[in-house]
């Protein structure tokens, strides 16, 4: 790589003593070095402009899916949850299999907003705006499906504490996990919600700057505060972001810890594991790879934002999504393995059931999008090659969703005693409301490129403008330079 | 009552850092920076103290650490012990998920409040913008007249020498 000299603080203080200073150029996240300008009239052009056909096929095609699921939720509150599968062994299937695989794919967002932040990667600037919008609308989706899958869903608030308490002296039962999950899902929807917005003001600000229109101009004004880009703000605004940043990255590791402890502290084999916690972590940081991929492929492409979401970033989330994959399925031979090793007559007969079974199919599915279909991320090739990308990404989804699949379902369906065996087969209404809550994801999600600045407007200005390089190299210190001498 | 500005323009961070030395070598006081987004090695150039909104976060992060740990114990063993499997009512162990939760939702509501009442954010505040532009591609120095008594030629061949694109006076309501 060829070295540049880069003036310091805006004069090279070696320059005086007669020595060139020399670095490595900074990483470049941003395609033709636009200018300031131009980055805004680039991100905000889809804002401004009417919306495509591309934008309005898909966006008919998800407010279908969205009035189904309405139809659909609005019948299963009339007729009750038997209009689903559920039986005597299987009392948890499609329901609980959607809510563990939406939390899942929020989980890709926050650790790009906050986890990335803390350790200083800058290719998540062009990425972390719509990855947490991701975020909220996964959890969205997710937070619908444990009320509606109650018997009686207008009674779901029964689930949280509240003054003064109705229910007389009787409280929430606090050493449930499912107690637990409500604290935590209910946490992390308003932390990313919080953050979503706050990281938004700045760009709310620019874009009630150019706003013409009297409605957009007025809604601008309201939501961004009266920002007006002062410098001491900055700074404050600044250290709140890594703050929350910091509170954000143990956050998104305890949700998913908290969801698989709806199993692990059960007694079924197959759910009573220790390993559940990161392993689950790591399943989620997957999916929500495999879904930001999903997203930012077709975004890039249909809003022409290719100069912004490079294929360098691309390769990273793939990279990404390799590791946390491989790390799945290392989790899933550690499960086999104990299952032998265990000793346990339950434990051993539920794995063989796994791969042997009825629902051995689901099994081998999810081994092929989870272990086989990230070992092709292997070649830098594949890993630019956004075709192929799109489907990996494809694959991963529908394997994490198997997984979740075969977790529950699996484990529920041949549990210790053979009379309480049975089988799970899926109605139209469980099919019907999975599809609609992709309905709901996706309408929030085009509706979202429509309206809000989808890439973090100021955060590439930083990253291209002044401090880039600093950014990059150093640490805390400004004033601080690494510098190679020549 | 409107205060009197003196506003410096420019199309550079580099320049805007070089004046903002300059003008601080001056012993002259910058009433405020203007920026499409932070520039990084601003905060020592202008002398700003670092936030102490962390506190906040700590605080009210004990705080809240404290409210969970009691209104558990205080719902689970004192107001209607419940026997679950056998486990004992003060299951200490089985709090901690609940109590992480609630540190981390109120310390992180409580900083971003605590952001927005000191920045004095809030929504339909009506926006005072020192030049067009500084949310797209202007940075601005603004200095102001009555705290700091300056030359006016003075600050404004400086701030000239330094590379501004435009230097005005303005009335402004603060």
């Amino acid at each position: 790589m060829s070295t540049t000299s880069i003036s310091v603080n805006g004069k090279a203080p070696d320059a005086a003593r007669g020595i060139e200073t020399q670095m490595l150029p900074p990483p470049s996240w941003v395609d033709d070095k636009p200018s300031l300008r131009d980055i805004t009239d680039d991100i905000a052009r889809p804002l401004e402009a009417r919306p495509g056909k591309g934008w309005w096929i898909c966006f008919g095609i998800a407010f279908a899916a969205l009035l189904n699921l309405g139809g659909m939720v609005t019948y299963l509150f009339a007729k009750g949850i038997g209009i689903w599968g559920l039986n005597n062994s299987v009392g948890w299937a499609f329901d609980i299999t959607n809510f563990v695989f939406w939390v899942g794919i929020g989980h890709a967002g926050t650790l790009i907003s906050a986890i990335l932040l803390l350790f200083r990667q800058q290719w998540r600037t062009s990425i972390n705006r719509s990855a947490e919008a991701m975020t909220i609308f996964a959890v969205m989706c997710a937070g619908m499906f444990p009320a509606i899958h109650m018997g009686r869903p207008w009674d779901a608030f029964f689930i949280f504490p509240y003054f003064p308490n109705q229910r007389g002296p009787l409280w929430v039962n606090f050493r449930s996990p499912l107690v637990w999950d409500v604290f935590a899902i209910s946490t992390y929807l308003t932390i990313s919600l919080v953050f979503w917005y706050l990281g938004m003001i700045p760009d709310l600000a620019t874009l009630r700057d150019r706003a013409t229109g009297k409605i957009k101009k007025f809604a601008f004004r309201l939501l961004s505060l009266g920002w007006n880009g002062s410098h001491r703000t900055w700074s404050r605004y600044e250290i709140v972001s890594l703050v929350l940043a910091g509170l954000a990255t143990p956050l998104v590791l305890s949700v998913h810890s908290i969801v698989s402890m709806d199993f692990a502290t059960s007694l079924l084999p197959g759910w009573h594991t220790t390993i559940f916690p990161p392993y689950f972590v790591a399943g989620a940081i997957y999916s929500g790879f495999g879904m930001v991929l999903t997203l930012l492929i077709i975004t890039r492409s249909t809003m022409n934002l290719q100069r912004y979401i490079t294929l360098r970033h691309l390769d990273k989330m793939a990279k990404v999504t390799m590791l946390t994959g491989m790390i799945v399925s290392y989790a899933y031979l550690t499960e086999f393995f104990s299952a032998w090793y265990g000793g346990n007559l339950y434990e051993r007969y539920h794995f063989i059931n796994r791969a042997t079974g009825p629902y051995a199919w689901c099994f081998y599915l999810m081994v092929l999008c989870n272990v086989v279909t990230p070992q092709l991320l292997w070649s830098r090739k594949a890993r630019t090659s956004v075709r192929f990308l799109f489907i990996v990404s494809i694959m991963v989804n529908i394997g994490m969703w198997f997984e979740r699949f075969v977790i529950i379902v699996v484990s529920l369906h041949r549990a210790f005693l053979p009379s309480g065996w049975g089988m799970f087969y899926p109605t139209i209404f469980d099919i019907g409301i999975l599809v609609g809550s992709f309905g709901l994801f996706f309408t929030c999600f085009l509706l979202f490129i429509r309206l809000l600045p989808m890439i973090a407007m100021w955060e590439i200005k930083g990253v291209v403008g002044h401090g880039a390089h600093k950014m990059a190299l150093s640490s805390d210190e400004d004033q601080e330079e690494v510098a190679v001498n020549a | 009552m409107p205060s009197s500005f003196l506003v410096a323009t420019f199309t550079d961070a580099e320049k805007l850092l070089h004046a903002v030395r300059a003008v601080r070598q001056e012993n002259l006081r910058i009433y405020d920076v203007y920026a499409p987004y932070p520039i990084h090695g601003l905060d020592a150039a202008m002398g700003v103290r670092r936030t102490r909104l962390p506190w906040v976060t700590f605080l009210v992060g004990c705080c809240a650490l404290a409210f969970a740990v009691t209104f558990q114990f205080y719902t689970t063993v004192l107001d209607w012990p419940l026997n679950v499997g056998g486990k004992p009512d003060n299951s200490t162990l089985a709090f901690v998920p609940i109590c992480f939760e609630l540190t981390v939702l109120l310390s992180g509501l409580a900083t971003v409040a605590a952001l927005f009442l000191r920045a004095r954010l809030y929504p339909g505040k009506k926006e005072s913008l020192f030049a067009e532009g500084v949310t797209n591609d202007t940075f601005a120095l603004v200095l102001r007249k009555r705290e700091a008594p300056f030359d006016l030629h003075r600050a404004r061949k400086l701030l000239q020498e330094s590379g501004a694109d435009r230097i005005r006076e303005r009335e402004m309501e603060q």
